[in-house]
């Protein structure tokens, strides 16, 4: 679907064979744990059994004396960091608490918190030494739930933190205390009093949502070597070069320029794979025996100890009027931090209202930390947990009030000029536009004819973060581009940024050579994650060519001797006057025998930009028996601005769409009492397989972004909001219960079954 | 430590003599010892797929395979699946429909794929779906995979006619 006066482009559009494409299908593309170097040793970790302890004592003797083992790390050997706060491209990172993540120091704070690690000849004689080492724990008393973690008389788990108040300074929060509740935010527009006083229907719920895992299939793996030189080199899969960079530098206590990361290609990620949990123990491990050491997470470790996004326990009031129209929205918000603060509770407080025109609004949010690990960031941070809440009580509004839910939102939707709960103003979005795409659909207009089954329908949205970028692009003799840059690779972007470039010269995408490098060889470019990369790095590779344009110019210039004014570049050509004229490739076959290499660069700095919207709608069957949902049919609509390679945006909707199922069905950590996860394994956590979902439809709706020379959005987050609430709306529909507790595992679903 | 033994066995063609220590895996030794990192490690509890080979013709994880039971086997890879630079019609498959983005999980879905495809030629979206079960993807939703699968299939009926 393509909005009136879409600009012609000759590469923008089409669907080239991605470049890293042919390594990937042959399995010679390398990837965290394939890296093998010369001397090499291996490394394990020692990990917690308890989800909270005191260390007393650690004694490492045992382990040092078997046979093959060349060097064991604790904390003590990391450089203490003091009270510091350090800004590492995506937020302020207490770095205190990032070197007690790494490695505990004086007490763990999670089941599978790292505690020592080993390197060795060989990874088995590693995980032997590990059981060798003897720690001594005074066992605490773990809290798991962000509300009893909010409680007066909860366990503490963090001795530095008060209630930092951010947006307004209410009574209640008391910066004297030590609590578990890291942050405070408040954002308020309007008079809310005066919005509900104008409702003719108030609806007010309570909703809880699991701790759920990023899933990706590639465990973190990190090899480094300290050289004899104090230079330490990082071979590693990650969403950030220059986060890893400063992260390991601050941790080893280097200057950033000691460190070079090298990226290998990176089995998924979608926000986990920021922060560091390996690169600086490696570092530490091999600057203790002079050899390259490499670290992998086995599958628990990568659960235990890694990723999760906040569980959430959320209360959301929403008002409007008989004849439909929001005029109110309350939000109160916990989301658990996991052992240190951190959680994505800003955003989540940002998203929770943002899909809708909403007059007065207040929204309160915490940051709370529990015997968890530490959460990160995933997909969208914060915006499908708010999303959930925001967008069933949306449908309990509508049935409420008889009104048709594709309707309503129209009536209430997000549009240019509509200010957020937190301040910004919308530019030109799209929502209303995935809302007639879906309203449009043969899916929408096929009616559902049978027993227990239902559809639903939920809209979601999430920011594009500009940041900062750099590429470089060089042009060979032959005419094609060598393009040079340091967005990590993880779902095509290589494609999506070698056909901006192309499309800026005038070139095929084949003829552009794309290749994400190490830090040393490319400007300092922010990590790939906010839906920036097509975004912002696709700028940088645009003023790449339009510096190539300029300087080829320049050079026909020359050669024609006549003024460079009098050059244009034009759809692939160097145009002079009269006859003049250069295609791209006639020309780079002249460059070096006429003033040498032309290279182009190209940097962005870009503001966040207002982000995009999706609409998603579901179609589910349940079985009252048993109260599984099965999704019979589901479609996902969203603003992708200009979509540079078709497939790869659909390829984003899916993969979101699929991940938001599995959230809303089936994934959640479990936890015993005691406080260890009971489902550390892909068996046990169960993210969807392809026997549980059926084909994804998507309806890509192009509302250009005016801040992208191409109109470009980011695309990769929005899809996985709506469908929690979504397939929550379509239960209902098919079996009239409201689920507000994610998953919606099929013994909830019966047990409300069985309420009704 | 447990003494090496010497495995001998067929991998993609060729014979293969290595050395392996008792309680290394199949996939430890094809990769560590073997150097085929093509195929991947991405649970080693043999939930998620991502190591599967052929050994004797079957699809299995290489993570829960000794390597010493894959004496006198016959394995195949992934390294081994396209013909010299020619790929196959189901590697031709996924990079031409878009069927991977991290591509972590590709090796194995091809790996399973040839073993499907060899049972049965034209399977269906519902066969596909189910004789794949056993390998995640987080990244793809696995709509452009099961596609690519069905393409693959069609285009080897059509070169078999």
């Amino acid at each position: 679907m393509a909005t009136a006066e879409k600009p012609q482009y000759k590469v923008i559009g089409t669907r080239p064979v991605r470049h890293d494409g042919v390594d990937k299908v042959t399995g010679r593309a390398r990837y965290g744990a394939d890296t093998q170097l010369t001397g090499m040793l291996f490394g394990a970790t020692l990990r917690s059994p308890y989800a909270h302890a005191n260390i007393k004592s650690i004694d490492t003797s045992k382990a040092e004396a078997l046979p093959g083992v060349r060097a064991v790390l604790t904390n003590a050997d990391l450089p203490e960091q003091g009270d510091r706060i350090v800004e590492l491209g995506e937020g302020a990172v207490n770095m205190r608490h990032l070197n007690a993540n790494v490695l505990a120091k004086e007490k763990v704070q999670y089941k599978g918190h790292a505690i020592a690690a080993v390197a060795a000849d060989t990874i088995h004689i590693a995980e032997e030494a590990c059981k060798l080492i003897e720690v001594d724990f005074e066992v605490l008393e773990p809290v798991l739930d962000v509300v009893k973690a909010m409680a007066d008389d909860a366990p503490i788990l963090n001795d530095d933190i008060r209630t930092e108040s951010l947006g307004s300074h209410p009574a209640s929060d008391d910066a004297s205390k030590n609590t578990n509740v890291a942050k405070h935010f408040v954002f308020e527009k309007g008079d809310i009093g005066k919005g509900f006083e104008e409702a003719d229907i108030v609806i007010e719920r309570e909703f809880d949502t699991a701790t759920v895992h990023q899933g990706y299939i590639e465990p973190h793996a990190s090899t480094a070597h300290w050289n004899a030189d104090g230079k330490i080199t990082v071979w590693t899969c990650t969403q950030g070069t220059f986060s890893v960079r400063h992260q390991t530098a601050e941790l080893c206590g280097v200057p950033i320029s000691d460190v070079k990361v090298i990226p290998t290609e990176i089995g998924g990620g979608f926000g986990g794979k920021i922060s560091v949990y390996l690169p600086p123990v490696a570092a530490g491990l091999s600057k203790k025996t002079g050899q390259p050491v490499k670290l992998v997470m086995d599958r628990a470790a990568v659960f235990e100890a890694t990723g999760p996004t906040p569980g959430s326990h959320m209360k959301v009031k929403i008002g409007a009027t008989k004849d439909g129209k929001i005029t109110a929205g309350e939000a109160w918000i916990a989301f658990e931090a996991g052992a240190y603060t951190g959680s994505p509770i800003a955003p989540g407080c940002m998203c929770v209202f943002s899909c809708y025109d909403v007059p007065h609004a207040k929204v309160d949010g915490f940051d709370v930390c529990v015997n968890k690990p530490r959460t990160n960031a995933y997909r969208a941070p914060g915006s499908t947990q708010v999303c959930f809440a925001t967008e069933t009580i949306v449908d309990e509004i509508c049935k409420e009030l008889d009104i048709e839910p594709a309707e309503f939102r129209l009536n209430n939707a997000a549009k240019e000029g509509v200010r957020r709960v937190d301040g910004p103003v919308y530019g030109k979005v799209g929502m209303i536009e995935t809302l007639q795409a879906i309203k449009d659909s043969d899916h929408y207009q096929t009616p559902l004819t049978g027993k227990f089954q239902g559809r639903g329908i939920a809209t979601g949205f999430w920011f594009n973060c500009g940041l900062k970028s750099a590429a470089t692009a060089t042009v060979n003799p032959d005419g094609t581009v060598s393009l040079v840059e340091g967005s990590t690779d993880i779902g095509g972007s290589r494609a999506g940024l070698a056909m901006q470039l192309a499309e800026c010269l005038g070139i095929t995408a084949e003829e552009v050579k794309p290749a994400v490098v190490d830090t040393d060889s490319v400007g300092y470019t922010d990590v790939t994650g906010g839906s920036r990369v097509t975004f912002a790095t696709g700028i940088a590779a645009i003023n790449a060519g339009k510096d190539i344009q300029q300087q080829m110019c320049a050079r026909a210039a020359m050669i024609w001797d006549c003024d460079e004014a009098d050059v244009r570049y034009e759809d692939g050509c160097i145009i002079g006057s009269g006859d003049n004229r250069f295609t791209f490739k006639e020309l780079a076959a002249k460059i070096n025998a006429t003033g040498g290499p032309i290279a182009g660069r190209g940097t962005a700095s870009e503001e966040t930009q207002t982000g995009a919207f999706g609409t998603h709608c579901a179609d589910v069957e349940v079985d009252a028996d048993t109260g599984k949902v099965q999704i019979l049919r589901y479609t996902a609509a969203q603003d992708v601005g200009t979509a540079i390679h078709p497939s790869y945006v659909e390829g984003q909707l899916q993969g979101g769409a699929v991940q938001g199922i599995g959230w809303a069905l089936n994934e959640e950590y479990w936890y015993g009492e005691e406080g260890s996860m009971r489902n550390a394994s892909f068996l046990d956590y169960r993210i969807p397989t392809i026997y549980d979902v059926p084909m994804i439809e998507t309806i890509l709706v192009e509302v250009p972004d005016p801040g992208h020379p191409y109109g470009v959005r980011g695309v990769g987050e929005v899809p996985i909001c709506p469908p929690p609430a979504a397939i929550a709306n379509a239960i209902y529909d098919a079996i009239g219960v409201r689920m507000r507790d994610l998953p919606m595992a099929p013994h909830k679903v019966c047990a409300e079954v069985l309420k009704k | 430590m447990a003494k090496k033994r010497v495995v001998t066995t067929t991998i993609n063609g060729d014979t293969h003599e290595f050395l392996c220590k008792p309680q290394q895996t199949l996939l430890e030794a094809l990769r560590d010892v073997l150097g085929l990192t093509g195929t991947k490690e991405g649970c080693s509890n043999g939930n998620c797929g991502a190591c599967t080979v052929q050994m004797d013709g079957r699809p299995v994880d290489s993570c829960l395979v000794l390597a010493v039971e894959a004496e006198g086997a016959d394995l195949k890879t992934i390294e081994g699946v396209a013909c010299g630079n020619h790929l196959d019609e189901v590697q031709g498959a996924f990079l031409e429909g878009a069927a991977l983005q991290c591509g972590i999980c590709t090796p194995g879905f091809i790996m399973q794929t040839e073993s499907l495809l060899e049972e049965n030629a034209t399977p269906s979206e519902e066969e596909i779906r189910f004789y794949l079960s056993g390998n995640l993807c987080r990244c793809t939703g696995y709509d452009k995979i099961v596609k690519a699968v069905q393409c693959a299939a069609e285009q080897r009926q059509a070169a078999a006619t």
